[in-house]
């Protein structure tokens, strides 16, 4: 994308003027770098999403934003259901609520390094992962209907964690709202044994070294140590999730002439929150917030167990868990007035500042801990959400490095055993079920995650908290 | 211009033989019925060509599996049925593929040969292949739906239709 086509406010900060039907500003957060890599139909997202009703603001783009579906992926959008605003499937996504969850192990890498290959194989056993993987669970149609209104409060009741795991999730795992009814049969039927499933492309599974702390104060609140192994976990709502998704872009598109919505693409399909459509969505949506939220939980205790074979001191405590596709009805402050607003984060992570009621009090002092995946190979990061985050982008931020190069691109390019072998020299352990797969998320065909948190931070979305290397990736 | 880059085919199979990519009608027509992928920065587009409509998408279906094995290694052993409609051919396509999706999804199956017998805007279609095996199968990636996005249905003046989307992997 040509810098030039923007208004540079400042080094990581850009601005495209309202023209033809936008609403509002479009609003790239990037250094110069970041932008110049930037497909442009980045751009035509961010402008065709300015266009929607009802929007406030702006229409935001974070600097690890790539070309998405209607909406860029990394981009935020805020709605008032009062200025007759939308709700819109696309701006969710196919992968409802996919987010990342971290969890402290409390052991140093000097004690996790000889185990290591040990760890990398048992946990490949004990997490299912990959194409018609099944998780250790068949749900019954009551007990899907109970897991999509109870989150992980359901896991944590089937023994799949503890209580305690619950004052770290994002909305102390239970999104409230779901509506099991708005959910189709066939959306039930996808998840009926995908409990418990890392999935595959992009999701991932890693155990982590802390090298560096950049915020000692906020890592020692988050009780993160350099020389600590902590575990990550990558993955979202699954089958259910992906079946909401294909349903209510089908209906949005059929019923957007009805609304009196044009859309400049079908992608953006959408509805008014206040219609009959806009609210079932809303509901169904919540429930696949609650799916991905039960299913990172039962993972983190496949992993538990995993570690408790291995290292049987081991405690493994959870950092946070927080979800980068989502839709949420939030407080914020607009000219000087709080509104309810309907923020759409879509590859964007919610990054709310010290202060904030809806933080754990565990963090309410120093921001919530922002957990920004990288690829197999490169660093992931946790940054924390600051008080000026929250009027920059409705209190978001990075979610992860984003793709540089296609599947295709990097299959051209490497070759997985290649890559699995690369990777092992750096001292990282990969475990797939896909060596092609391997070759298609190669770390190579990823920005560099360095830069995209750097930019975050210097545009004041979040802070740098810690820098996490990968010493084992289970890739779906 | 760039908006062209993703009507590139990147990855192609033709019956009989995957040899240069034809440009002339006449060869096309030689070369038909096949699939390719084109490319899309962070997933993948599906394309099905063919002689009729009924051929580009069982072509597009083809290419779907493509997107996770080689439809080559796909054993026939099962076959599976399904029916759907829409308001026009592009949402036929996306109904079509995301069929498809679901069945592969529910039954754990990955299918390598497609059937489509399309009446107006209904579909019928029949597939056939086998439970996942992930060690003959090394299934690359999951498809999670098919999109609506660079979604084309269209037949040229020389008779060539062809199917084409991007599935969300």
């Amino acid at each position: 994308m040509d810098p030039n086509r923007l208004l540079r406010k400042s080094n990581t900060e850009w601005w495209l003027a309202p023209f033809g039907r936008m609403h509002v500003p479009g609003i790239l957060f990037a250094s110069e770098e970041l932008v110049r890599a930037m497909d442009d139909k980045v751009l035509e997202q961010v402008a065709n999403v300015a266009g929607l009703p009802g929007i406030v603001r702006a229409s935001f783009a974070m600097p690890d934003a790539h070309r998405g579906y209607g909406f860029p992926i990394g981009g935020v959008a805020a709605f008032s259901q009062a200025a007759g605003g939308v709700i819109s499937a696309g701006g969710v996504g196919f992968d409802i609520s996919c987010g990342v969850r971290t969890l402290r192990t409390g052991l140093s890498i000097d004690e996790v390094e000889p185990r290591r290959a040990a760890l990398a194989d048992a946990l490949f056993r004990t997490v299912p992962c990959g194409v018609g993987s099944t998780g250790p669970l068949r749900l019954s149609a009551s007990e899907l209907d109970d897991l999509m209104l109870s989150g992980a409060r359901w896991s944590v009741q089937k023994g799949f964690g503890r209580a305690v795991d619950l004052e770290t999730i994002e909305e102390e795992g239970v999104m409230a709202g779901a509506e099991p009814a708005a959910v189709s049969p066939e959306a039930k039927k996808r998840q009926r044994d995908q409990l418990g499933t890392l999935g595959s492309g992009n999701h991932y599974l890693e155990v982590q070294e802390v090298v560096e702390v950049f915020a000692p104060e906020i890592a020692a609140a988050y009780q993160l140590r350099a020389g600590e192994v902590v575990v990550s976990i990558h993955c979202g709502s699954r089958g259910l999730g992906h079946q909401i998704g294909t349903d209510y872009l089908k209906s949005m598109l059929a019923e957007a002439g009805r609304h009196g919505i044009e859309l400049p693409e079908r992608e953006l399909a959408c509805a008014p929150i206040d219609s009959s459509l806009g609210q079932r969505y809303l509901g169904a949506m919540r429930a696949a917030m609650n799916c991905a939220m039960a299913n990172r939980q039962v993972i983190a205790h496949l992993v538990r167990e995993t570690f408790s074979e291995i290292f049987p001191s081991a405690e493994l405590t959870l950092l946070y868990d927080v979800s980068h596709n989502t839709c949420k009805e939030e407080e914020h402050e607009v000219d000087g007035q709080m509104c309810r607003l309907f923020v759409h984060r879509k590859g964007a992570t919610r990054a709310f500042g010290p202060g904030h009621r809806a933080l754990p009090a565990v963090y309410r002092s120093v921001g919530q801990p922002v957990l920004v995946g990288g690829s197999m190979g490169t660093a992931s990061y946790v940054l924390a959400g600051t008080t000026g985050g929250m009027g920059r982008a409705f209190g978001s931020a990075v979610h992860g490095a984003g793709r540089s190069l296609s599947r295709h691109e990097a299959t051209r390019r490497w070759k997985g055993r290649a890559v699995v072998d690369a990777l092992a020299g750096h001292g990282i352990l990969i475990r797939s079920p896909s060596l092609r797969g391997v070759a298609e998320e190669a770390p190579g065909a990823y920005k560099d995650v360095g830069a995209v948190v750097d930019a975050a931070e210097q545009a004041g979305l979040a802070r740098k908290v810690a820098r996490l290397r990968p010493l084992v990736c289970v890739k779906g | 211009m760039r908006a062209s880059l993703h009507m590139l085919p990147v990855r192609r199979h033709a019956s009989g033989s995957a040899g240069t990519y034809p440009t002339k009608a006449k060869d096309m027509q030689h070369t038909l019925p096949r699939w390719e992928h084109f490319d899309h920065p962070s997933d993948i587009g599906v394309r099905g060509l063919g002689r009729s409509r009924d051929e580009a998408f069982a072509q597009a279906a083809q290419a779907l599996t493509a997107v996770m094995t080689d439809p080559a290694r796909v054993l026939a052993r099962e076959n599976v049925r399904v029916a759907c409609q829409a308001p026009d051919d592009e949402m036929l396509l996306v109904e079509w593929l995301n069929a498809v999706i679901y069945e592969m999804a529910t039954r754990k199956m990955i299918f390598g040969r497609f059937t489509v017998v399309c009446q107006g805007m209904h579909l019928d279609g029949e597939m056939a292949g086998e439970r996942i095996d992930v060690t003959r199968h090394q299934p690359a990636v999951e498809v999670k739906a098919a999109t609506v996005s660079c979604l084309r249905v269209a037949c040229d003046g020389a008779g060539v239709w062809t199917a084409e989307c991007v599935v969300d992997v």
